[in-house]
């Protein structure tokens, strides 16, 4: 009795439930082949040249990165070489003017060295000489002296005298 | 100034002539009704009829599509047109063709000599008529095919890395997001794609159907998703596709639940069981009555109208109905988007992979 | 009187979904306030909630339906 007295609303048709599914199988088959494969595909195509194109650029960013790393690297490099160049060629050239400055000095000394002696020597050779001369005068004086002497007591005293005054060594 | 002056002459003039219109249509009535004993409004009966199949498609006043009739009994295949079901008031006579058909109640039966039902030809007879939802859903089929080829097309013509423009702009998104919100989520990254058809046919399917059902004039103006037989052919799609592609795993947990007691198992393999198929079932009633509560309720407060027979309960009964009838737009794209995410969750969860125990576990 | 009983039915479904439904938004909204970056998961599993719950009211109304025979 309940089930006679059921709502028409709720007791599927059966000519709707045939066509219901013919169309409904004609439109999944149809749209599976023809709208959705294609569709699908070419979205998860796109989606991947994007993923790809994004990774690419990642890469290319890292690349970049790199490069400029190293470039950086090389440039510090460059720059150390330049200033190790150029310490080295500073120490070259001042130990240079040292070695200029010292053998010089040491030429200098040197020369002062010999011209000390030569003076030296030359002044002893001078004295010397005079040593000598002084001798050879007082000789003579003393020739000159005691020859006056037997002449004149008195005029040998003063010259005595006289030439004991002219003979001051210096 | 003159825009409000140009507004104030309108509403005057729709007034006018709603008020002679319905005067005039009174009048018809009134001399209709005094020739047939004032017969009498029925809400029930009205709303009904709208909601319920037909065989001619109404277009306006008393001008219909009238459809065709398949029929196939036992004295084989019989195809004429509707309007020899009807006479020129649209009241139903008797066809002679193999057998006597007449149309009782909004369906064709078999009758005899003295006008009544032949209950045993009626067992033998398979209506299968070109029927205004019928033809409504052929509407349907006919705009999506033409929308995702014209769509896919696109995609030909354009390759694949040019951004996308027109039609397959507008489309693209709405195939996206049932894929990103509804089968990825669902079902998982590594299975969605062998189900991606279904999902999208049974989703825009719904979606058109419901539309359509809610343009109240030709195109639509047919109940064809609010119809019992349409959403029990995709619950019964639903079922079928759920359990063939169900796994081991899946059928594990309905018949022997694992990490319980036995008794237990025992006592959850029944229920299990039924869950199986009240599952699909619940899609289809959901969607039903859904679908037909919505047009049940536009249509009442258009009975307003005629139940207090007066121009002035429009005032009323109008910006309800706009208001239930925008309210429906959300409902049909969201019975759409709910049916197409529980058939993903069903698919999902007869397509789980081993690692219950350890879920089981972490919940723990 | 069938009708009329499974109104009254219909009727006292419908007031179990609503406060179902009313319980269900109450929770979304409370949630996605304390969490408002978690509203599109919220909102996601709140209309699922509220399916659910509204095919309950609706099951009733196609019982009523299956008693009220045309």
């Amino acid at each position: 009795m309940f089930i006679l007295e059921v709502n028409p609303l709720v007791l599927p048709d059966i000519g709707l439930v045939f066509w219901n599914t013919i169309a409904f199988v004609v439109l999944l088959v149809v749209l599976g082949k023809f709208a959705w494969k294609p569709m699908l595909k070419a979205i998860s195509e796109r989606e991947n040249g994007i993923e790809e194109a994004l990774l690419q650029a990642d890469k290319m960013k890292a690349e970049i990165a790199t490069m400029q790393s190293e470039n950086e690297a090389l440039l510090a490099k460059a720059r150390e070489e330049r200033a190790t160049l150029i310490k080295e060629a500073k120490e070259a050239s001042d130990k240079m003017v040292a070695e200029a400055k010292e053998k010089a000095k040491s030429e200098y000394d040197k020369i002062l060295a010999d011209a000390q002696l030569a003076i030296t020597q030359q002044k002893n050779a001078a004295l010397t000489d005079v040593k000598n001369q002084v001798g050879t005068l007082v000789i003579e004086v003393a020739e000159k002296v005691l020859r006056k002497e037997l002449s004149n007591k008195a005029d040998q005293e003063s010259y005595i005298k006289q030439l004991a005054d002219g003979v001051k060594l210096n | 100034m003159s825009f409000l002056r140009i507004k104030t002459l309108l509403v005057a003039g729709f007034s006018l002539l709603a008020v002679l219109s319905v005067t005039k249509s009174f009048a018809n009535e009134t001399a209709m009704d005094s020739a047939k004993k004032e017969k009498e409004f029925n809400v029930t009966e009205t709303i009904l009829e709208h909601i319920k199949d037909d065989h001619s498609w109404h277009l306006w006043g008393d001008k219909s599509i009238h459809l065709p009739v398949i029929l196939k009994t036992s004295k084989g295949v019989e195809v004429f047109s509707s309007a020899k079901l009807v006479d020129e008031h649209h009241e139903p006579i008797v066809y002679k063709g193999n057998f006597d058909y007449k149309l009782i109640e909004g369906k064709l039966k078999i009758v005899n000599e003295q006008g009544t039902i032949d209950e045993v030809a009626n067992k033998q007879l398979l209506d299968i008529s070109i029927t205004k939802n019928v033809a409504s859903l052929f509407v349907s089929v006919f705009i999506i095919l033409v929308v995702f080829l014209t769509a896919a097309s696109a995609y030909k013509k354009t390759g694949v890395t040019s951004a996308p423009k027109g039609l397959q702009s507008f489309m693209e998104p709405i195939v996206l997001f049932v894929r990103d919100d509804l089968a990825i989520p669902n079902i998982g990254k590594k299975k969605y794609a062998k189900f991606m058809p279904f999902l999208l046919t049974v989703f825009f399917l719904i979606l058109t159907n419901n539309f359509l059902g809610l343009i109240p004039f030709f195109p639509g103006g047919a109940n064809v998703s609010g119809n019992i037989a349409f959403t029990m052919m995709l619950a019964v799609c639903v079922f079928i596709v759920v359990n063939l592609s169900a796994n081991k795993n899946y059928w594990e947990h309905i018949f022997w639940m694992p990490g319980m007691h036995w008794s237990m198992k025992l006592f959850l393999a029944p229920i299990e069981l039924i869950g199986v198929f009240t599952k699909p079932i619940s899609l289809m009633i959901r969607l039903f009555a859904n679908i037909t509560a919505g047009h049940i309720l536009v249509l009442s407060l258009i009975c307003i109208i005629f139940i207090f027979k007066t121009i002035f309960a429009s005032a009323i009964a109008v910006p309800f109905a706009v208001f239930i009838g925008v309210i429906e737009c959300l409902v049909a794209f969201l019975q759409a988007y709910i049916f197409t995410m529980l058939t993903a969750m069903y698919i999902g969860m007869a397509n789980e992979e081993h690692h219950h125990d350890h879920a089981h576990e972490a919940h723990h | 009187m069938v009708g009329s009983i499974a109104a009254i039915g219909a009727g006292l479904a419908a007031i179990g979904a609503g406060i179902g439904i009313g319980q269900i938004g109450k929770g979304a909204v409370e949630g996605i306030s304390r969490q408002p970056e978690a509203a599109n998961d919220i909102r996601s599993s709140m209309i699922v909630a509220a399916a659910f719950v509204e095919a309950v009211a609706l099951f009733a109304v196609v019982v009523a339906l299956l008693g009220n025979g045309g």
